[in-house]
């Protein structure tokens, strides 16, 4: 079972308290109509299924209510960060990437 | 019965404490401090069952969980049966009474023995998929004959009347094990002042500590464990936990441990007792001590009762006194084995032989039995046992390990007891539960915990620290460090003594040669359990299954209810040997939770009966019993169904409420129906955006019907929405959609639209409402409240506020039923009392209490849709013909309005919503029937349709039904037709859904 760390309650809590509500940042797209049935298609219906990092919309739907996304990863389960709508996550495939280059001592 | 095989001396049992139970019917007598596998062993009981396929006697074979044979049904009366309870782990309780799951008509004479013995050749591995695979459809047939003569046990069929609970627990450190290393990482972390838990499966502290024969501080090992025990006892941040199994390693250092807490006391638990308790822990730190088991070697004829472990023996000896034989014959490959042979002289028994695979054995023990005499073989094995029922000779040879072959035609020893030792297998199951694979250490000859991701430390013998001195430092390390990194100052401090042993290298034996080949030597079991053979196993490569995963699937290996705890590795080995690859490259099948079976019990705890989940009662709820209301359960709420009359039945009830609404008034609860206050300068866009009609020009005082859809534009809620203020408004929901609106509305709200100024708030149980529904509405309505009900004042769809039966309410004049009705809601803490009033007044007025099922006739009749039984998500507004409720104009674009302008939604020949009017107007249609246009087509028969909502209607006086049907709306008049099970068909005419007061003139009165 996780533990959650939700950014508005400020305190780590059990995944009982949480529903995840699928991949994060999926915006809405501005001008609907403008948009093609394949284009609606996939924005409601396709998502990614990385095995990494994967950015999720989780709410505290017994807790606080709030809506927030989770950096997590799908093979350990391991969450990186929990961060309120409209930020943008620090750990991503890019950065974590990065990293394991640099830890390498690959430089770009 | 005497205890036959009972040492006079020693041990940790009581003998003051003599303790009666009874095994297959049979009584007997142990000791208090006996498992149930060691009070058998002291009274000669060989055989404790019969093996899964081959029905061959099976003996205990091991002293802990581990143990395949002796898996046992207890219980002296059906409410208190338990199966496969392992007799290893079962503490012996006065009046325990034991059978054994599997033998007909007895373990002793088993029928199907004969069936093992004749059919062994022709049941090789795969047997049940090649044999019992055609004709399909028997399959049913033969399980059910198939798991008889498995012997899986029996749950029971009556009533367990214990109680189980949970208990959630937060640690610094979570120590798995409290044999030595375990021990020793509480002292060293509970010194510290860390919050520890310390969980060990057995029914004292100590593991090993309590059986070995070696000293600490120059005294018996079990007083420095009493000792620590003493110490941490008095730790106030450290909490015991005594037969505890950590059965499961979860996601972020989640474990649950699963503690029986009364099973040793007596098969139910005393009054006020919970009888086992699932611990469910969020550990900071976890320390793994779980130790290892010791391995068998695979020889021919392995299984006969007499054929144990090593060590198993050794603890039999010592901590519970008892001879599991008199003449031995030791099988090894370790000096760890040694010590049995010791322990056994100690006891006065006679040691036949030792036969030690490797060729020059020099170790300290090996010295000693050698001092005291023993004869030991160099370069041999015991190759085959003799004996039916039990061992009577042990055949040993020479054996040349490295070419797996047998080298000299050996002798026959006699002897009733042969043990052997094949290494130890570390216990690595939690460290792999998530995931991280273990990884093969050749010079251990030993699968250790690999990578973990968990926060975890492992010590001593799982990670293949074995000497007593190691395991011990081992575990005050881990236990420092696991408290250091949650912030704790530990120390290791001073370590008892150890006796320092000269140790000789392990040589790689795990099946024993034997002169014939694998296939035509005498069976060599690798999985007691699974009576999984090593010539199964290398039946199974030869035919072609490679994968580890496979060859378990396809032989059973490890699928017994042990996980394979004794036969997994020497499993892997043979098939790594058979495949001509390394262990390694083999690799292990994934271990999963539980580690060992947990009962359905505490698995549950207390969410079983009336606690199963939660019930939500109206405000009315006691009125409704004390009337007479038969309930239906809507999500989690209790609603009134019907309320019979003197004896009536659903349909007589139904129909009576019915024509009353019609011809009188009727007053239904409506309080379940979600509620949802909306407020903010924002919330009118907001419903605009959410719903697809339009909003902008709703007046205050007045209410709307609404409809929600998905991104795809197909229906998902609905309900009316009335404008309180100009920025505050309240939302109705079904009665079940309420929490999945509230869920839709502030995912819109937080993630799309945060600029929108608008809140919501649940206000489901805050207000109860009241329908009062029928032409008497409003004279009765009048009598109670002080509102100006004037079809003119208050007209349809508009709502006032005043006082209803003397306190505040609101009234919505909106109608369900067609007719002429008034919804009053009042604060929940007042409703009985308004309820009350209301009724008492509508005496003189025919006032009828109803529920849903006239609630759902009523509304059918008008042809109302209940959203998510007309409808299933497929389903569009333009589907369900309320294209009306659809503001296609809006200037935003609306949640679904994209969705139902897709190519397929807008396509011809969808299933539209229409009424069916049976040809014979007494048959009612099923709901769900599907519906075809040709009842003559052959099957399958092209569908085209099904039924949604079918009743009765007293008003109508026929039969009739709301259906989604292809092209519905433009096939009005035309017939379909409901084949249905019997073989029957019922004929239909396809009508409009509206079949009461189509110009709907009776609620606009």
């Amino acid at each position: 079972m996780l533990n959650i760390f939700c950014p508005h309650c400020g305190e780590t809590r059990s995944e009982e308290e949480f529903h995840a509500h699928g991949q994060a940042h999926i915006v809405r797209p501005e001008n609907p109509a403008e948009c093609s049935d394949e284009e609606w298609g996939d924005y409601i219906f396709f998502r990614d299924n990385p095995r990494g990092i994967h950015h999720e919309l989780w709410v505290h739907s017994g807790g606080c209510r709030k809506f927030f996304n989770a950096t997590r990863h799908t093979v350990t389960y391991e969450i990186y960060e929990t961060y309120k709508i409209g930020e943008k996550p620090s750990v991503t495939e890019a950065s974590v990437a990065a990293a394991k280059a640099s830890a390498q001592g690959v430089t770009a | 019965m005497s205890q036959v095989n009972r040492l006079t001396n020693g041990g940790r049992i009581d003998r003051s404490q003599p303790l009666n139970f009874s095994f297959n019917g049979q009584s007997y007598q142990g000791f208090a401090g006996d498992s149930l596998a060691a009070a058998l062993l002291a009274n000669g009981v060989d055989i404790v069952g019969r093996s899964f396929k081959y029905s061959r006697p099976r003996g205990i074979v091991a002293a802990g969980s581990e143990e395949p044979n002796a898996i046992l049904q207890i219980g002296s009366t059906e409410e208190a049966q338990i199966p496969n309870v392992r007799a290893t782990q079962q503490a012996l309780y006065s009046g325990l009474v034991a059978t054994s799951t599997n033998g007909w008509p007895s373990v002793n004479t088993d029928m199907m023995g004969i069936l093992g013995k004749v059919g062994g050749k022709m049941m090789p591995p795969g047997f049940y998929y090649k044999t019992f695979m055609y004709p399909q459809n028997l399959w049913l047939t033969y399980e059910k004959y198939i798991r008889k003569a498995a012997g899986l046990g029996r749950a029971p069929t009556e009533v367990d009347p214990d109680s189980y609970d949970y208990l959630n627990q937060h640690c610094d450190v979570l120590v798995v094990g409290a044999g030595p290393a375990g021990l020793a990482a509480a002292l060293a972390a509970g010194r510290s002042g860390a919050r520890v838990i310390l969980a060990d499966e057995q029914e004292e502290f100590g593991g090993s500590l309590l059986d070995t024969r070696e000293l600490l501080d120059g005294k018996p090992a079990a007083e420095w464990a009493a000792e620590a025990l003493a110490e941490l006892q008095g730790m106030p941040e450290v909490t015991l936990l005594l037969r505890a199994t950590v059965n499961g390693y979860h996601d972020h250092n989640f474990l649950t441990i699963h503690q029986r807490m009364t099973d040793h006391i007596g098969e139910v638990a005393p009054m006020g007792m919970v009888r086992q308790r699932m611990h469910r822990v969020r550990a900071k730190r976890v320390v793994l001590a779980t130790g290892a088991h010791e391995r068998p070697l695979v020889y021919a004829n392995n299984d006969v009762p007499g054929n144990m472990l090593a060590g198993a023996v050794s603890t039999y000896v010592r901590r519970y006194a008892v001879l599991p034989g008199r003449k031995l014959v030791l099988s090894t490959n370790n000096d760890y084995a040694y010590r049995v042979v010791l322990d056994w002289l100690d006891a006065g028994q006679q040691v036949v032989a030792v036969a030690d695979a490797r060729t020059n054995p020099r170790g300290t023990w090996v010295e000693q039995a050698r001092a005291r005499g023993v004869r030991i073989l160099t370069g041999s094995a015991v190759v085959e046992a003799r004996g039916s029922k039990r061992v009577d000779a042990a055949r040993i040879c020479a054996i040349d390990v490295a070419k797996h072959k047998v080298t000299s035609s050996g002798e026959v020893l006699d002897c009733d007891l042969i043990v052997s030792s094949g290494g130890y297998s570390p216990v690595v199951h939690l460290a792999s539960h998530l995931g991280g694979r273990p990884t093969w250490q050749a010079d251990l000859l030993a699968f250790v915990p690999g990578e973990g991701l968990q926060k975890r430390v492992c010590a001593g013998a799982v990670k293949g620290v074995f000497a007593l001195g190691d395991t011990l430092a081992d575990g005050f390390e881990a236990g420092v460090m696991a408290a250091a990194e949650v912030g704790f100052d530990a120390a290791v401090g001073t370590l008892p003594s150890v006796e320092q042993l000269n140790e000789e290298a392990t040589v790689a034996l795990f099946q024993v040669p034997h002169d014939k080949s694998t296939a035509r030597a005498p069976k060599q079991f690798v999985d007691f359990q699974n009576d999984v053979t090593a010539a199964g196993i290398e039946l199974a490569t030869r035919e072609g299954f490679e994968s580890v995963e496979h060859v378990k699937r396809y032989t059973a290996l490890g699928f017994g209810t042990d996980q394979g705890k004794l036969g997994n590795i020497n499993g892997l080995a043979i098939a790594a040997r058979s495949l001509g690859i390394s262990i390694e490259q083999m690799g292990t099948t994934m271990f999963r939770p539980n580690y060992t079976p947990v009962t359905f019990g505490a698995v549950a705890g207390r969410h079983c009966g009336a606690l199963f989940e939660p019930k939500r009662y109206t405000a009315m709820h006691a009125w409704h019993v004390a009337n007479g209301a038969e309930f239906e359960d809507v999500g989690q709420w209790k609603r009134p169904w019907y309320f019979p009359k003197n004896g009536e039945d659903l349909h007589a009830a139904v129909a009576r409420e019915c024509l009353a609404v019609r011809n009188a008034v009727g007053i239904l609860d409506a309080s379940t129906l979600g509620k949802i206050d909306i407020q903010g300068p924002d919330a009118r866009e907001f419903l605009n955006r959410v719903y697809t009609n339009a909003w902008t020009k709703l007046d205050v005082g007045k209410a709307r019907y609404g409809l929600m859809c998905k991104e795809d534009g197909m229906v998902f809620d609905d309900g009316v929405t009335a404008c309180l203020a100009d920025n505050h408004f309240l939302m109705t929901t079904t009665t079940g959609g309420a929490a999945r609106v509230l869920d839709w509305l502030e995912l819109y709200h937080q993630t799309e639209w945060p600029d929108l100024k608008v809140y919501f708030t649940s206000v489901t149980d805050h207000w109860a409402t009241m329908t009062l529904s029928g032409p008497n509405s409003r004279k009765l309505l009048a009598e109670v409240t002080d509102i100006d009900l004037d079809k003119d004042a208050f007209p349809f769809m508009a709502w006032k506020e005043g006082e209803v039966g003397g306190v505040p309410a609101r009234v919505f004049r909106i109608s369900f039923t067609g007719e002429l009705s008034y919804e009053v809601n009042v604060q929940a803490d007042y409703a009985m009392g308004v309820w009350q009033k209301i009724i008492e007044a509508g005496k003189k007025h025919g006032l009828t209490p109803y529920g849903t099922e006239t609630m759902h006739v009523l509304r059918a009749e008008k042809g109302f849709i209940i959203v998510g039984q007309d409808t299933d998500g497929s389903v569009t507004p333009d589907d369900l013909n309320m294209s009306w409720c659809v503001g296609r104009n809006k200037p935003f674009s609306w949640i679904g309005l994209r969705g139902m302008n897709r190519q397929d939604c807008v396509r011809e020949q969808r299933k539209q919503l229409v009424g069916l009017k049976p040809v014979n107007p007494q048959q009612i249609l099923p709901e769900g029937a599907q519906l075809v246009f040709d009842p003559k087509q052959a099957i399958p028969m092209t569908m085209v349709g099904h039924v949604t909502s079918s009743y009765m209607s007293a008003a109508l006086g026929y039969s009739f039904a709301m259906a989604m049907v292809k092209g519905g709306l433009q096939r009005i008049g035309e017939r379909v037709f409901a084949p249905l099970v019997d073989g029957s068909v019922i004929e239909a005419e396809i009508v409009s859904s509206v079949f009461y007061d189509p110009k709907g003139e009776r609620q606009n009165v």
